[in-house]
């Protein structure tokens, strides 16, 4: 964001550029870029530390400062016995014996930096920094490579980067014994389960993690659920999952199904749930790995090939009171090949209403369109026969009942179930099949809100 | 006064020293959330977190979050959901800036003549001793450039700022700190001065200016807790100490003038050691064997450390404030690290039962001018500590370091940690910075100033040493109200708030302020006499109702009060004629009339039936 045109043409008038020592009527300081704030406000940090906007009008003074910035005093590190922070050398990046784990970047919060004199926040991921911040991972593991697979917030992927990112980990997992993926955690659980679908028949484990604090603050989550996710990453479990912080304490983390799993708070740190499942284990900083689930793949040798085929012209769209079956009509006529429609309770869509949904989803069966419906209700499972709308939904009209499934994994699931086939029915029949752990045939209570 | 040396020449010895105030706010709920501001009494939730030193902005890690991370501490939280929401727990991001607070630090700044900047910046001040949950305390600075004129001459306020206040310790123990989320959040005004201060009295009369200032906004806090200070003092060759954890004033010049010493004896025996040619010896020599049989019970076949000192025998026992010796400074650091003390070469060993000072000097190769610390811990602490010695003792050969230190009751103080770098702070990039329109600034009212309360309540006709105790008076917001409202009985409103309340508390009764204001209600409304209120009050404060007090107080008519005094008068025909017979008989038409009658009218009556 710039300054005002006024403050833009005094700044190149003066040729003073952001980060020169200026002064500003009384103020002196140095000249930071404009990050937020009003634009007819110049941002001085003063010599104290603190950003001060100073308001500019056409006869404010702006000039180059004579004096130089006094020089800060860090006695501390004078006096030092030795120098204790240096960054590790590759043998303490890799410490022999320990397990070759590889961590692939995608972006995020976690992977992000900040510029403290700006507030700027920039994409990074140096596997010496990490290290160097977290020291507890040169007891668990040795980084045997560190891949930058996509610099995005996760707001912004699409299946392209799912894509890059199978191929990427499928590759990674040949040297190593598991793998990391930072990611940011908007979408993660979309990855999750779109990496669970394109990596059949895993040996090892591929884990998700992200931070919900960002790494410029002591209380950052971001040290624990990677400290987390590499000893998942090094554990005998073979699965696609996500690791992150179980809850608000730093005590351990939860491995959870990637098919199964859902951002489910803006903002806490135990953001990820299992949703209509349990985790697969609990990790504890310290090394221990507790399987708490009883569907568990183990390692094993089994080299994946990954499966990326994947047909993005899907939609996920809601049904809701009063909501009009129209959009249906307008994805067909788009060319959309699948449509994942998240009804309300057991899957229910507005059937005897004015605007019924029935006729649009018949007429867009009819035209080869696969339409599955999910619960909104995210946990249990859709029905086909309690109510008589649904029998008109799933057994008149030809909709595909998701069962227990996640919206967003058979959102995920149908755009790779259609990158495979061009036939409705054999999509249908993928759809009801269980692929990567999507459907859990027993619900339990426990599983509810867990 | 308090034991001040006047001796001193303070200007001659470069004396100078600044003070940091923060003063919580009372408003109704936090600086950056909609949690109320207020104290719980139970504390259901519990969390447990650990902080990490980050990298700063210059890529550094702060030299005071670096010195944190060294204890590894591990911190558990304990909340109320009313005092505590996910803003408190970091666990969403803060929402906007309250107004209550901006307004009342625009008025203060206004007090101090301070001018507010265009915009204000939220930014993040790195904390990691586990005091914030995010591991930085938000803070804005509001206005710069004020001062206050004081006897001694003006004094500087460079920085005006708004911030919120860090969580309370509960308990320490094991590596483990335990902290309260209550405070956490609350606003305080922070306040700095210029080093202007000139001697240990300026510093007890500039603070006290200060926090009559920000008491004039109205909104501050009251009681123990609600504003801290911190002093910076320095001498000519010294360096800038900053004292924390003072609450008494009166104190301030004591611990100024124990400061001031302190600098000038590290001054002292710097000098001495240089002419020494002193240098510790980096080395740290594991000496558990020369223990093995030792008589020193705390000794004996543990792991035992040692460093060598050249050229520092004889000072780590010289007195640098009263009762703490240049071997207690050398200990605060090393505490820092984890062991519980150090055992130094000018102690009396005899106390320890240590009879291997001589060998352990060998072994490490002391001359006689030479000195010995040891430790007694395990490898993993004792290193660390005797590091810690090693560092104290350079900065030694440099004279006073830059620290943080703590007050101790007595007024001397000990090292709390280093003095923090500047990396400190940085943009607070979750909000918005706050543009200081100048509408916003003209609708500020400018309150009151201190000298301005005082004349008003001098002019109220309640008696100048009446009035000076309702204006340093934690309870004179309830004269105000009162008096406001009525704009009589000022003396009577005073005394009632200034003694009665104070020894009903003493007594066990707390009147709740509307209480108080409901009886003078019913006092100016003529519903009870002036001689019952303390009585009501009392009732009131029981637990009884405002009514039923009332009622055994209501006012009795003149007729009735002539009634009851006739009788009493008949009653005692032998007294007629007798000049003490009103004494005597006052008391029992009190008496029967059971206070429901003023004084004066019974004696007018009762003087009148007598004639």
């Amino acid at each position: 964001m710039p300054y005002s045109k006024e403050i833009e043409s005094a700044l190149k008038k003066a040729k003073i550029r952001v980060g020169d020592r200026v002064r500003i009527g009384d103020i002196e300081g140095l000249l930071m870029p404009r990050v937020m704030g009003s634009p007819d406000h110049v941002i001085i940090k003063l010599d104290n530390g603190y950003n001060a906007g100073v308001r500019f009008s056409k006869s404010t003074a702006l000039e180059r400062s004579k004096t130089h910035e006094p020089k800060r005093i860090e006695e501390e590190f004078e006096y030092e016995v030795e120098e204790e922070h240096a960054k590790p050398s590759k043998k303490e990046l890799c410490p022999p014996g320990k397990p070759p784990v590889a961590l692939l970047s995608a972006g995020g919060t976690i992977a992000s930096k900040i510029d403290y004199r700006t507030g700027g926040v920039t994409a990074t991921l140096d596997a010496k920094d990490i290290f160097a911040s977290i020291p507890e991972l040169q007891e668990q593991v040795c980084f045997a490579e560190a891949v930058d697979v996509c610099k995005v917030l996760s707001e912004d992927m699409d299946h392209t980067h799912w894509q890059a990112l199978a191929k990427a980990a499928a590759k990674s997992l040949r040297k190593s014994d598991g793998v990391i993926i930072t990611h940011g955690t908007d979408t993660m659980h979309y990855t999750a389960a779109a990496l669970s679908f394109m990596l059949p028949g895993l040996g090892k484990s591929v884990v998700l993690t992200g931070s919900q604090r960002s790494t410029d603050r002591g209380s950052t989550d971001a040290a624990m659920n990677l400290l987390c996710s590499a000893i998942t990453a090094k554990s005998d479990l073979a699965h696609v999952g996500i690791c992150m912080h179980a809850n608000s304490s730093d005590d351990y983390c939860m491995f959870m199904r990637g098919t199964k799993v859902r951002k489910m708070h803006s903002s806490l740190r135990s953001t990820f749930r299992p949703i209509n499942d349990y985790p697969l284990a609990f990790v504890w900083p310290e090394g221990r790995v507790e399987v708490t689930s009883p569907r568990v793949e183990r390692r094993s040798n089994a080299v994946p090939k990954p499966d990326t085929r994947f047909e993005p012209k899907v939609a996920l769209l809601k049904a809701f009171p009063g909501s009009d079956p129209s959009i249906l009509e307008y994805c067909v006529k788009q060319g959309f090949r699948g449509i994942v429609v998240e009804g309300t309770g057991f899957g229910h869509v507005p059937t005897q209403a004015k605007k019924s949904w029935i006729p649009s989803i018949r007429a867009a069966v009819e035209s080869g369109v696969v339409v599955a419906v999910a619960s909104q209700a995210m946990y249990g499972s859709t029905n086909m026969e309690v109510y008589s709308n649904l029998r008109v939904l799933f057994r008149e009209s030809g909709a595909i009942p998701c069962g227990d499934m996640l919206s967003e994994t058979a959102y995920v699931k149908l755009g790779w179930v259609l990158g495979h086939t061009k036939s409705a029915e054999k999509a249908g029949e993928m759809m009801l099949t269980n692929v990567a752990g999507e459907f859990n045939s027993r619900l339990e209570e426990d599983m509810f809100l867990y | 006064m308090c034991g001040v040396d006047n001796a001193v020449d303070y200007k001659g010895i470069g004396f100078k020293a600044g003070i940091e105030i923060h003063q919580q706010l009372a408003t109704a709920e936090k600086l950056f959330c909609h949690c109320r501001n207020e104290r719980s009494e139970e504390l259901p939730l519990e969390f447990r977190r650990r902080l990490r030193a980050v990298a700063g902005e210059l890529g550094e890690v702060d030299a005071a979050a670096r010195h944190e991370m060294a204890r590894g501490r591990e911190f558990v939280y304990r909340a109320n959901p009313e005092t505590s929401c996910l803003v408190e727990l970091d666990e969403a991001p803060p929402d906007s800036l309250n107004a209550e607070a901006l307004e009342a630090t625009l008025q203060f700044s206004r007090l101090v003549n301070a001018s507010p900047l265009g915009e204000a910046h939220v930014m993040r001040k790195t904390v990691v001793d586990g005091s914030n949950t995010s591991g930085f305390q938000r803070t804005v600075l509001v206005a710069g450039d004020g001062f206050v004129e004081t006897s001694k001459g003006r004094v500087r306020l460079p920085t005006v700022m708004l911030e919120e206040d860090s969580a309370t310790v509960l308990e320490k123990r094991d590596g483990v700190t335990v902290y309260r989320l209550d405070r956490l959040g609350v606003p305080l005004i922070e306040v700095t001065t210029e080093p202007d201060v000139v001697d240990p009295d300026h510093l007890h009369e500039t603070a006290k200016r200060l926090g009559l200032l920000l008491r004039a906004t109205g909104s501050t806090k009251r009681g123990i807790g609600t504003i801290r200070q911190d002093l910076n003092i320095s001498v000519r060759g010294g360096a800038r100490v900053e004292i924390k954890g003072s609450q008494d004033l009166k104190m301030f010049p004591k611990i100024a003038e124990i400061e001031a010493g302190r600098q000038l004896s590290l001054i002292g025996i710097r000098d001495e050691l240089l002419k020494r040619k002193a240098a510790p010896v980096n080395g740290i020599v594991d000496v558990s064997d020369l223990f093995e049989d030792s008589d020193c019970r705390f000794c004996r076949g543990k792991d035992v450390f040692a460093v060598l000192l050249r050229g520092f025998g004889g000072f780590l026992g010289r007195e640098v404030a009263p009762g703490r010796r240049l071997g207690t400074e050398f200990s605060d650091y090393a505490k820092v690290a984890g062991v519980g003390g150090i055992i130094h070469s000018d102690e009396d060993m005899g106390k320890y039962r240590i009879n291997e000072l001589e060998a352990v000097r060998k072994r490490l190769g002391c001359d006689k001018d030479d000195a010995v610390v040891m430790v007694v811990a395990p490898d993993r602490v004792a290193r660390p500590s005797l590091k810690q010695v090693l560092k104290r003792a350079r900065m030694a050969l440099d004279g006073v370091p830059r620290e943080v230190r703590n007050a101790l009751p007595d007024g001397t103080t000990s090292f709390m940690r280093p003095m923090p770098g500047s990396a400190r702070l940085y943009p607070e990039t979750d909000l918005e910075p706050i543009v200081l329109r100048s509408e916003l600034l003209q609708s500020v009212p400018l309150p009151e100033l201190p000298e301005e309360t005082l004349k008003r309540l001098r002019s109220t006709g309640m008696g100048d040493e009446l009035a000076d105790k309702v204006f340093s008076s934690r309870r004179r917001h309830l004269f105000d109200v009162l008096f406001e409202k009525h704009k009589k009985e000022a003396k009577l409103i005073a005394s009632t708030v200034e003694d009665v309340l104070p020894s009903l508390r003493r007594k066990g009764v707390d009147v709740p302020d509307d209480e108080v204001i409901a009886v003078f209600e019913a006092f100016f409304a003529g519903r009870i006499p002036k001689d019952s209120i303390p009585n009501a009050l009392r009732l009131v404060g029981s637990g009884k109702s405002l009514n039923e007090a009332v009622s055994s107080f209501a006012v009795v008519g003149e007729e009735d009060v002539a009634r009851v005094v006739r009788d009493v008068v008949a009653k005692n025909p032998h007294l007629e004629g007798d000049p003490k017979a009103f004494q005597k008989l006052m008391g029992d038409a009190m008496k029967a009339l059971k206070g429901k009658a003023d004084g004066s009218v019974v004696a007018r009556l009762l003087r009148k039936e007598l004639r």
